[in-house]
């Protein structure tokens, strides 16, 4: 304060018209370096944030309307092509396959995972004996690295060798192709998926009944609501907004899910099991000549398809808030 | 009000450190090749086992020292060194020599980053021209295959003796026909492949299809449907599993290894595993349609050489090649490989007198084919992948073989033209 001060009081004492622009000028002095010391601050999250949001999202769509090959990778000279590549992914013969997979693996992983989930928040929500340690144990296939878990599902899937076949061959019943036949593959994928996903619905929706107070409950035995009534009643409204962010957050990784499916089947037999997601990947690394722009238009797909679910998600969230 | 300044500094710290940041990220582009100077030169290849100190890392430098210069050697793993390649060219910093994959090599040439080896000063005439051919796009040949790889056919010798196969007689598709059906009447598995969802399902199904006759720009012929009958057909019979359909080369030689399996077509570099193997094995070059050796895959590396801003480099990279690839020192490649054949014929002879049982091997390589001849250079890729999925519907009954070929063909065409 003392020597930033001090060289306009001693011009003010000098001058007197010159005093009023004199002020200004030392206003702006002053609340410059403030806002350039919060720029500043703000500039290593903006840097990452445009390093690391904008410009990989930015490269995306630019990707999506050049024609990039690798010639034109090396040289820079990728051609403007519009929404070319846009056409060509649309009427292409795999699109409609790897959307309907897309819908049957995105809808049936959610539906399952999210029923099984909760269905097990509730069972241990009442604390019994060895329940910590099964809870625990629950959380495995979270814990596991995915080239591990897939492997082993598509391990006990193979049609030849498989364990799940030999067990249902105890019964009688002939050689299932869980993986190799083209309209079962995305259905074991799926399965796979699910066993995977439920330790995640588990956990969130777990703690979202801890945050239930225990007189709901009690008012609600006193009213003589039976355990079934008791939860449609007042466990699942109370806990829709942790369901909510549950399902869309299990939608938005269920998308892009592409280890499981490349590990157990490649999005084979053919493309009987490829989704979106798996196929913007084979574009862009599974084949000898990495095709950028039809991935990248593939995936932008994915990404308007994942903002649509989020917008619908804080519509909901508002009308339950106007609700509330 | 003295704080203001001291927030200001801070401010300019952090500042100044997101400004590295964003430098970093922008760094890098232009220049010369990588840590390159006159008297060093640099080599990347896809063999990360053999370190620092490794017979392979002393030839490479003896190679350098002849040619009076230092290499400085980096490895990378097959598949990064693919994209290493494509972004050292991209941002102007390509090492003097790379080895890489056969097939990456019309891909890489593509993309105008190397040098012919005409403008490299390099004599290819001693080279074998089916596998020369891998690396030749439009009449230039851009690189040298320092040893070659491919399939065959490998045996057990214990089912086929106990099912009175003679492997000796296995010389086209009806003779394998009838062993397979001998050894499964045994009881046993008649043979496992990698009929995979990727380019080692098509680089596995490569010999019957070129054994068959068929050509790569004509994926619906009459020949390419028969050699893909063959495959279903072993599968209907149940001479082969369902999960040929998901293995892997790797895969597909663990299967084998398990002894339940009669045959097993697998690469040369299985050849000290096989002789490893809980029973007796030995192995046939893969049969052609009616008889013969069929044209298998070659598999292996190119030398190739970057374009330079500095051309006088030229001569030395030439030098090194040289060294690199004389007789005495494509032998030794094989032997410390233990999966390449030279590739050059006085090298394959040389190889014959000190490893006579290598015949089979040799034999094979010469009548291997590269995947990428025929000038199909780029488009080899696109048409692969039409052909993998080819096989993949066919096998797994989701469409005929006729079928499945026929909207193969069509897809390849849209893609390639």
């Amino acid at each position: 304060m003392t020597t930033i001060s001090a060289a306009p009081r001693r011009a003010g004492s000098g001058a007197g018209p010159g005093d009023p622009p004199d002020r200004t000028r030392r206003g702006l002095r002053r609340v410059r370096p403030t806002q350039w010391a919060a720029l500043a601050f703000a500039a290593p999250l903006l840097t990452y944030l445009v390093v690391f949001y904008a410009f990989p999202l930015y490269r995306n769509i630019e990707l999506s309307v050049h024609d990039y090959n690798v010639r034109a990778f090396v040289q820079g000279n990728a051609e403007f092509v519009g929404l070319d590549i846009f056409r060509d992914v649309v009427g292409s013969g795999t699109f409609p396959v790897a959307v309907r997979n897309t819908a049957i693996f995105v809808v049936v992983s959610l539906v399952f995972q999210y029923a099984l989930g909760l269905a097990l928040a509730v069972f241990f929500r009442t604390s019994f004996r060895l329940s910590a340690v099964l809870r625990g144990m629950f959380l495995v296939p979270w814990l596991l690295p995915l080239i591990v878990s897939a492997s082993t599902w598509s391990w006990m899937l193979n049609g030849d060798n498989g364990i799940v076949n030999s067990v249902l061959g105890a019964f009688g019943i002939g050689q299932i192709n869980w993986l190799t036949d083209p309209s079962l593959a995305i259905w074991s994928v799926t399965i796979a998926n699910i066993w995977l996903g439920i330790p995640f619905n588990l956990v969130i929706l777990y703690s979202g009944l801890q945050n239930i107070p225990g007189d709901v409950y009690e008012a609600a035995s006193l009213d003589g609501a039976n355990a079934w009534q008791q939860f449609w009643r007042v466990t699942f409204p109370l806990l829709r907004p942790v369901s909510a962010i549950t399902l869309l957050l299990g939608f938005i990784y269920t998308l892009k899910v592409v280890d499981v499916i490349w590990v157990m089947t490649t999005g084979g037999p053919a493309n009987a099991s490829t989704t979106l997601a798996v196929w913007s990947y084979r574009e862009a690394f599974g084949t000898g000549q990495p095709a950028f722009s039809p991935a990248a238009a593939v995936g932008n797909v994915l990404i308007l398809v994942a903002l649509v679910i989020g917008l619908v998600y804080v519509q909901v969230q508002r009308r339950q808030e106007k609700a509330a | 009000m003295k704080r203001i300044p001291t927030l200001a500094r801070a401010a300019g710290v952090a500042g100044a450190l997101s400004l590295v940041l964003v430098g970093c990220s922008s760094g890098g582009a232009g220049g010369s090749a990588s840590g390159a100077t006159d008297d060093t030169y640099t080599w990347w290849d896809p063999y990360p086992q053999h370190e620092r100190g490794s017979d392979w890392e002393q030839r490479v430098q003896a190679c350098g020292e002849d040619a009076g210069v230092t290499i400085q050697r980096t490895a990378y793993d097959t598949t990064g060194l693919t994209n290493q390649a494509l972004l050292s060219a991209q941002e102007g910093t390509s090492p003097d020599i790379i080895l890489i994959d056969n097939p990456a090599v019309s891909t890489l040439a593509d993309t105008g980053m190397l040098t012919t080896m005409d403008e490299l000063g390099f004599d290819t005439a001693d080279f074998d021209e089916n596998l020369l051919d891998a690396g030749v796009v439009e009449g230039d040949a851009y690189g040298i295959p320092i040893g070659a790889n491919t399939l065959a056919l490998y045996y057990n010798k214990e089912i086929l003796d106990a099912a009175g196969v003679d492997p000796a007689t296995i010389t086209d598709w009806a003779s394998l026909d009838a062993a397979l059906a001998a050894v499964s009447a045994a009881g046993h598995t008649g043979i496992t492949f990698a009929g995979i969802n990727t380019e080692e399902g098509s680089f596995q199904f490569l010999p019957w299809f070129w054994g068959a006759g068929a050509d790569l720009r004509q994926l619906d012929s009459p020949e390419a449907v028969e050699a893909l009958e063959l495959w279903t057909g072993w599968l209907d019979q149940g001479y082969a599993q369902q999960s040929v359909l998901s293995n892997s080369q790797n895969t597909t030689w663990e299967e084998f290894l398990t002894g339940n399996f009669a045959f097993g077509e697998n690469g040369t570099w299985q050849v000290n595993s096989a002789a490893e193997a809980e029973f007796e094995t030995g192995y046939i070059q893969l049969p052609a349609r009616d008889g013969g050796g069929a044209p298998a895959p070659t598999g292996g590396e190119f030398i190739v050489a970057p374009v330079q801003q500095d051309t006088a480099r030229y001569e030395v990279t030439s030098q090194i090649i040289e060294c690199m690839t004389t007789t005495d020192g494509l032998v030794e490649t094989a032997q410390t490989f233990a999966y390449y054949v030279p590739s050059t014929e006085a090298g394959q002879d040389a190889l014959l007198e000190a490893e006579p049982d290598l015949e089979v091997w040799v034999d094979a390589v010469r009548a291997a084919k590269g995947r990428t001849s025929d000038d199909l250079g780029t488009d080899y890729p696109l048409i692969s992948e039409q052909l993998w999925t080819a096989v993949q519907r066919a096998l797994s009954g989701a469409a005929t073989p006729q079928q499945a070929l026929t909207e193969a063909q069509q897809a390849a065409e849209s893609a390639t033209s």
